[in-house]
């Protein structure tokens, strides 16, 4: 092992590679598949199915949903055994504006942190200050605007945030397609239009005249939320999503190997339906789904974030 | 020029638009047929692990070795110079074996050690600019292994007959250098393989 570290002797300011760093893990995710894990064994199993990164939390969103109580970030101890188990990227939640426990996450050397709308938010306005850390960050948005709010605070990621734990993929399809259909409406305005689009999203103009111009995001764009088997997977990748999140679907299922699988197959070759039918094939039963429609408004764990 | 870009899960984009734009067509490549007429294949950067199971379940591994004994040119880039290495450290892991040198995994530590650096190569007078994202470290090259960038005394940028391999991205910087040299290697190949003559074992 080589214990020097590349230490920022390169050119450009320190910042700019900063941030060139951050997209560039989200870039190489892309493709694949990032499973929800609450212990070492079950990351094992997403990445020998193929995982290309594990999200490592206490309970998934389909147990705290019934549970109920205060989501927080996962104990370290579990978050550790994990980072030691597997080789692949260990991502970790942090309740929204709780940015003590990001420090914690950032000091522990996760790869990755998700400011999660899944966990209790510990703050009802303010997101962190995500430009601050070393580590990127993902964030859930349900439309552009609140997207480009999290990447104007520094997220090196975006997600669709659908309806965690309900194994409806129906809210992520509804974000991901605001998110595709506000970006190419950007792209058909005049230039003195941007001013109140930027207003009517809440959203900074610059990063609004950059979208307008290359008609997609400054960082990659995945999808989360609800996501229960190899066709929904095949769904928000066709919808646009670069990468996929499988939180409870995969260890809520009756088959959580041959699911992850599944999964990551479906995802590579969203687009060839033989493939997608291979990785249905010999499949049990995926989790019970619930209504979104049917939920009370406080149930919804989409409508956290602002 | 085709080049053919294995599309798997990484950074097969990054690589797709900075060959377009030295003027190479580009394909992505997730089955074997999907390599058939290109004259060089790209192994991007994302992870060596759920990027090797693919090859090996969906029979791309023994296709892309053999489009290396004929003499199509390859190019792997961080995971993609994982999977070319003979040897792969921390942990042990399979490969396609076509590069004669031992590569450590994550050496540098994990995503808060990711850095842009810069380090010498043969290719240009100035340093060249070098993105490492978890990076692995060539530990040990083989006979017949030429160095073509550095950083912190290690070989960052290697090659050997139509293989080449780094352990950064240039895929992810405004410098082409390193696709150019691809290319005319490429270039070179298609140019021996029309003439008949044997690829180098």
């Amino acid at each position: 092992m080589d214990g020097k570290k590349p230490n920022g002797s390169g050119n450009g300011s320190k910042g700019s590679n900063e941030w060139r760093v951050k997209v560039g893990l989200a870039e190489m995710l892309k493709g694949g598949v990032i499973m929800d894990v609450t212990n070492a064994e079950q990351a094992k199993i997403a990445e020998n199915a193929g995982a290309c990164a594990v999200m490592a939390l206490e309970r998934v969103p389909s147990d705290i949903r019934k549970e109920g109580g205060v989501a927080r970030m996962a104990s370290i101890k579990v978050i550790r055994e994990i980072m030691n188990t597997v080789t692949i990227p260990v991502m970790a939640k942090v309740r929204i504006g709780h940015f003590a426990e990001a420090e914690v996450l950032q000091a522990l050397e996760v790869d990755f942190i998700d400011e999660s709308e899944v966990l209790t938010p510990a703050d009802e306005e303010n997101h962190i200050w995500k430009r601050d850390y070393r580590v990127p960050f993902v964030c859930g948005a349900r439309n552009l605007g609140e997207a480009l709010r999290r990447i104007a605070e520094g997220a090196a990621m975006i997600r669709t945030k659908g309806e965690a734990g309900s194994g409806n993929v129906v809210e992520a399809v509804r974000h991901m397609r605001a998110i595709m259909s506000q970006m190419k409406k950007l792209a058909t305005m005049r230039e003195d239009e941007l001013m109140h689009e930027a207003k009517e999203l809440g959203a900074p103009l610059e990063l609004v005249r950059q979208i307008a111009k290359t008609g997609k995001l400054p960082v990659p764009n995945f999808s989360a939320g609800g996501i229960a088997t190899p066709a929904d997977a095949a769904l928000v990748r066709r919808l646009g999503a670069e990468a996929v999140f499988v939180g409870s679907g995969i260890f809520k299922s009756s088959d959580p190997e041959a699911r992850a699988k599944a999964v990551v197959k479906a995802t590579t070759h969203f687009e060839d339906p033989k493939a997608v039918l291979e990785a249905h094939e010999e499949l049990g039963e995926a989790m019970r789904g619930l209504d979104v429609r049917q939920m009370e408004e406080k149930d919804l764990l989409a409508t956290r974030g602002w | 020029m085709k080049i053919g870009i294995l599309a798997v899960q990484g950074d097969f984009e990054a690589h797709a638009a900075m060959l377009e734009r030295l003027g190479a067509q580009t394909t992505e490549v997730r089955a074997p047929a999907d390599l058939e007429g290109c004259d060089g294949l790209v192994l991007p950067g994302g992870e060596s692990t759920t990027q090797l199971k693919f090859l090996q379940e969906e029979g791309l591994a023994d296709k892309i070795v053999r489009f290396a004994e004929r003499g199509g040119a390859i190019f792997g880039t961080c995971a993609g110079a994982i999977l070319l290495a003979n040897d792969v450290k921390h942990p042990q892991q399979d490969s396609l074996k076509l590069m004669d040198m031992t590569v450590v995994r994550n050496a540098y530590g994990r995503q808060i050690a990711s850095d842009v650096v810069s380090g010498p190569t043969t290719l240009k007078t100035e340093l060249l600019e070098m993105v490492f994202i978890r990076g692995p470290v060539i530990e040990r090259t083989g006979p017949g292994v030429k160095v073509l960038a550095e950083y912190a005394g290690r070989p960052a940028l290697v090659e050997r007959d139509n293989i080449m391999a780094a352990t950064f991205h240039p895929e992810l910087t405004q410098d082409t250098t390193v696709h150019e040299h691809f290319l005319s290697l490429a270039r070179s190949r298609q140019g021996q393989r029309a003439n008949g003559a044997k690829p180098a074992k």
